[in-house]
Parts: structure tokens; C-alpha cells; sequence
């Protein structure tokens, strides 16, 4: 695990060149999803998260990171996939930009495994957004959980797991579509939970999947 | 482009500026009621009541400001205006009907494509381009028949492209009248400002179209209070259960009646004479009812449970203009018919 220092550091030569282009991405990216942000039994806080949130449209995590208040935006790092964000130069500047942690999806490697890259990249100052789902759900149902965020919670019980629900992002850009169109879109942010002690992996899984699907009802 | 020569006199005139300060003040004068209202803690009085006035007040601070903002911005920075709040307006419109995946390109087309390029067309009206036989090009000719021609027939056929039936019909009804009530009509607004007026009698009128388009906001503004207040004191028949339980057709009428007088009052801001400008201010209190009735019918067909979550904070600048979207196309061209001369 890199020392706070090194990874202050970091943050710091990132801040320079990057402030500007994320400043102008958060921006473009509340234009175009037209989010409202509520946050339900949660106040934004700088102490490290996990913000997890069902996945519908490659737009989520940059909107998500856009819509969070740019102090506790810029420790926060939403985990994408790295054959979409990692596809051309272009989209890579992007994710830099928004401070992405991408994860290939199809080398998961046994001794690196995309949990212990987390938990590596975010230190102890960074937060992370994920997708627990793994990929983008096919219609407006959310798809099962992968085991990922038990994994997290269980190395890391420090940390806040946050649900999110975001609605309408797939209609903004909804999959097999190059061009969004800039509707209006929602985000609530609930309560967090964290893992029981002794909590099985599937029942935690199942609580972790209700406390998002539960926010689309308020 | 016509940016040098604006159509009738100045852009601002003394009766122009004197509506303003006329509207500023009523508002002030009502923004102190009201503080005095909330103070008292009258028993009689209903304070959700006086509430919901309060709320009410703000946002017509709100719209003021931005009006008499983007009229001092000239003739460009109004088109513009209204082409933000068109887009706005549309945007919740598509955000609470539901559309399918088969629609993303239809919605790109009329949402990023044909509202913006409306309100361009707007902004260039008539100009020097020689097209023909020695004729003119006027933006007029393509502006008023590109959504209701081209962009209603192109975007049934864009959907069926996409190649979902599902619901076809009704998709395809919801993205062209949404276009047509919130960029179409409200587009005819703006157009107002490039009208060559005269009165009746035949004189040219040297007044100002700026401060004719804000008349014709203020009226339908205007009747929308009248319309609640009437039928909040003295409405016993509503008109629709079903669609709306506050309007009434006491509120309806009285209400309409209340703006003919008011437009009347302030025909000195207009090319009209008294009786024309009551006349046309009644015509567009009916519409704005008419209007405000349609897009009830709207939300209550969609299911306020359904999408009402979507837009939370942001629902409303489509509630605000829906009077307005359907009396802007039928104002002017009354406007346009009756009082328009070649120049």
C-alpha cells in the first residue's frame, strides 16, 4: 500500500493538468444528463467511501463523479472498464482526466485481482464509485451483484459503502449508441451499510442489491 | 440579416420601459402583501395558501428578470432566450413520456438537431440572399412549416427505421407534439420581435415589437392569475375532474374577461386600438387555457408516480410556459394577418 504521502503527492501533480479538463468533463456531463442530486439519509462527507450503484449506460460513472461536490470529487475515483475507456487515446485522456481506475474485464488476473487494485489505488485518502453488477444491465431490471463488493467491504470494513441509484441515464445514452441525448436524469444517495460481522457472502450481496433497488421507490 | 434594421422603431421605447417599471412595481407592491400577510398570522387566512402565493411571487420575479434580461440583450440574445427555454421545456417534455431504446435517434434528431436550427431560422429572417427570380430569401417561409411538415413526417419515419413496433403510434405522437407545443410554438414568440407593424388605420406603427412581445407574455401570464383566481373565489362548475380540479369554467371565463381588460388598459404599448387589444389579449387567456388544460391532460395520462420522480427541482418550466406555448403560434399570426405590412 503506498504511504499518504505518496499518494498526496500524487493527487497534487494530477491537480495541475488535470483540474481543468475535469472541471470542464464534470461540467459537460451535468449538461448533458441534466442530473438532480438528493441525497436521502446521507450527507456528503470527505471520509472514505464506497459509492456503489446500478449500471445502465457507460455515462454512469462520469456523472456520478460529476455530481458529487468538487472537494470530495477530487478523492474519488470511479473504477470503469478498460475496454471501453481504454479503447482509443481519446477516451483514455478522458478517463485520466476523471481520475478513473480502469480494470480490464477480461484479464482478471488470480494473484492481481481488480479487488486488491482497488483497495491498492485508493490508499487510505481516495473513495471509489463501482458497479457491482459488472457490466450494464439489459433492460431496466438490475442484473445480480458480483461478489467484487463483498471482497471490498471484507478487506476494507472501514469504509462507508454508499448505495446509489441512477435513473433515466439509459435513456441519455443507452447501449449501442455512440451520441447522447440530453435528457433530464436523477441520482439518490441513501443510507450506507457495511458488512455484519460473519455476514454471508450472498445475503450481504442481496441486502447490498435492496438498499439500491429501495432508493428508485423514494 | 436583418440585425441593423429592427422591424417597427427602436428596439426599447419610453411606453416599453414604462411597462416594465409598471410590472416591477406591482410585483414589489405584491411582494410586501405578502411578507405582511405571512407575518400576521391571521386565523382566517390559510397560510398553505399564502405559502404557495410567496412561492408563486418568486417565480415571477424570476421570469420578470429573465425577460426584461434577455429583451436588453436585443433582438439575438431574446431568440436565444426563448431557443434555452424550448430546449428546457422539451427536454422535460421527452424526460416524462416514455420513449424506447428504438427512439435515441429520433429524440437526437428533434432535440439536439431541429430545436436549435428552429430558433438559427428565427434569427436569420429576412434577408438580402438572392434565391430566384430576383427574390429574397425570408427564413419565414422555411420556419413556419419546418416541424409541422418536414420534422413530422421525417421523425415517424426515423423511428420506424429503428425498427420497433412496439407502441409506434404513440412514440411517434409524443416526440412530434412534443416538438410542435414546446419548440414550434414557442418559437412563434420571439418571431414577434421581426413583424413590420401597422394600425388599423393604416399608419405605420414606430412603436416598439420588444415591448409587444413582453405585452403578449405579461397577458398570458396574467390570465393564467386571473384564470386560478377566479375559480378559487367564485368556480362551482369544473370544467374536467378527470384532468384538472382547479380549473372551472367561471375561472375560465371571468378570468379571460379580467385579461381582455387588462390588455385593454394596456393598449398604449401596442399597434392595437383599445377594443383590438382586449379582443386579442381575450384570445390568448382562451388559448392559454386551452393550453394549460392539454398539458394537465398530459401528466395525468403519463401517471404523475411514474416519472414524477425524475425531475424533482427541475419540474415546472414546462407548467410555466404551457399557456404561453399554445396562444405564441395564434398571436402572431393574428398579429401578423390583421396588422403586418410589406416593407
Amino acid at each position: 500500500m503506498p504511504s499518504v504521502s505518496a499518494a498526496r503527492e500524487q493527487t497534487l501533480a494530477r491537480s495541475t493538468a488535470c483540474r481543468i479538463t475535469g472541471r470542464t468533463i464534470a461540467l459537460v456531463a451535468r449538461l448533458v444528463s441534466g442530473y438532480s442530486v438528493r441525497w436521502i439519509d446521507c450527507q456528503p462527507e470527505m471520509s472514505q467511501r464506497i459509492y456503489f450503484a446500478n449500471h445502465s449506460s457507460h455515462l454512469d460513472a462520469v456523472v456520478l463523479w460529476s455530481a458529487l461536490p468538487t472537494k470530495i470529487r477530487a478523492l474519488t475515483r470511479p473504477v470503469a472498464a478498460a475496454d471501453y475507456w481504454g479503447a482509443s487515446r481519446w477516451k483514455r485522456f478522458l478517463a485520466e482526466s476523471f481520475n478513473a481506475l480502469l480494470i480490464d474485464r477480461q484479464k482478471i488476473k488470480v494473484h492481481h485481482s481488480p479487488v486488491e487494485m482497488m483497495i491498492e489505488s485508493i490508499g487510505d485518502i481516495y473513495s471509489l464509485i463501482v458497479f457491482p453488477e459488472g457490466g450494464r444491465s439489459v433492460d431496466d431490471e438490475m442484473g445480480e451483484f458480483k461478489s467484487g463488493l463483498y471482497y471490498l467491504a471484507k478487506k476494507r470494513p472501514d469504509l462507508e459503502l454508499v448505495p446509489v441509484y441512477m435513473d433515466n441515464l439509459s435513456r441519455i445514452l443507452p447501449r449501442g449508441e455512440v451520441i447522447p441525448v440530453p435528457l433530464l436524469s436523477s441520482i439518490t444517495i441513501g443510507h450506507p451499510i457495511f458488512l455484519e460481522s460473519g455476514e454471508p457472502k450472498a445475503d450481504f450481496l442481496r441486502r447490498a442489491r435492496q438498499a439500491v433497488r429501495q432508493l428508485k421507490e423514494l | 440579416m436583418t440585425d441593423g434594421s429592427v422591424a417597427g422603431g427602436s428596439w426599447l421605447n419610453y411606453p416599453t420601459l414604462l411597462l416594465f417599471a409598471t410590472v416591477v412595481i406591482v410585483l414589489a407592491i405584491a411582494t410586501l402583501i405578502a411578507r405582511y400577510l405571512s407575518r400576521q398570522r391571521n386565523p382566517s387566512m390559510n397560510p398553505a395558501l399564502i405559502e404557495r402565493f410567496v412561492l408563486r411571487l418568486r417565480v415571477w420575479w424570476l421570469m420578470c428578470a429573465i425577460l426584461i434580461f434577455g429583451l436588453l440583450l436585443h433582438r439575438t440574445g431574446t431568440i436565444v432566450l426563448f431557443g434555452l427555454i424550448s430546449f428546457w421545456a422539451y427536454r422535460e417534455f421527452i424526460t416524462m413520456t416514455p420513449t424506447r431504446r428504438g427512439d435515441h435517434r429520433a429524440l437526437f434528431w428533434s432535440l439536439v438537431v431541429l430545436t436549435p436550427l428552429q430558433y438559427v431560422l428565427i434569427g436569420i429572417g429576412k434577408t438580402n440572399w438572392k434565391i430566384g427570380y430576383g427574390e429574397t430569401f425570408d427564413s419565414y417561409n422555411l420556419y413556419s412549416i419546418m416541424i409541422p411538415v418536414y420534422a413530422t413526417l421525417f421523425i415517424p419515419a426515423l423511428i420506424a427505421v429503428a425498427g420497433d413496433s412496439k407502441k409506434f403510434l404513440e412514440r411517434s405522437a409524443q416526440i412530434t407534439l412534443g416538438l410542435l407545443i414546446c419548440v414550434y410554438s414557442l418559437s412563434h414568440a420571439p418571431a414577434i420581435l421581426d413583424l413590420n407593424l401597422a394600425s388599423s388605420d393604416g399608419h405605420k406603427w414606430s412603436g416598439s415589437n420588444a415591448g409587444l412581445l413582453f405585452f403578449f407574455v405579461l397577458i398570458s401570464q396574467l390570465s393564467d392569475v386571473f384564470q386560478w383566481s377566479w375559480s378559487r373565489i367564485g368556480g362551482k362548475h369544473i370544467v374536467a375532474p378527470e384532468i384538472s380540479s382547479t380549473r372551472t369554467w367561471e375561472g375560465c371565463i371571468a378570468g379571460s374577461l379580467s385579461a381582455g381588460v387588462c390588455g385593454g388598459l394596456l393598449y398604449w404599448v401596442t399597434p392595437f386600438a383599445i377594443w383590438e387589444a382586449a379582443m386579442l389579449s381575450i384570445i390568448v387567456a382562451v388559448l392559454g387555457f386551452m393550453g394549460g388544460m392539454t398539458m394537465s391532460a398530459i401528466k395525468r395520462n403519463r401517471g404523475v408516480q411514474d416519472y414524477g420522480t425524475l425531475v424533482i427541482g427541475h419540474a415546472g418550466v414546462l407548467d410555466r410556459i404551457d399557456s404561453l406555448c399554445f396562444a405564441a403560434p395564434i398571436f402572431y399570426h393574428l398579429t401578423r394577418f390583421f396588422f403586418a405590412i410589406e416593407v
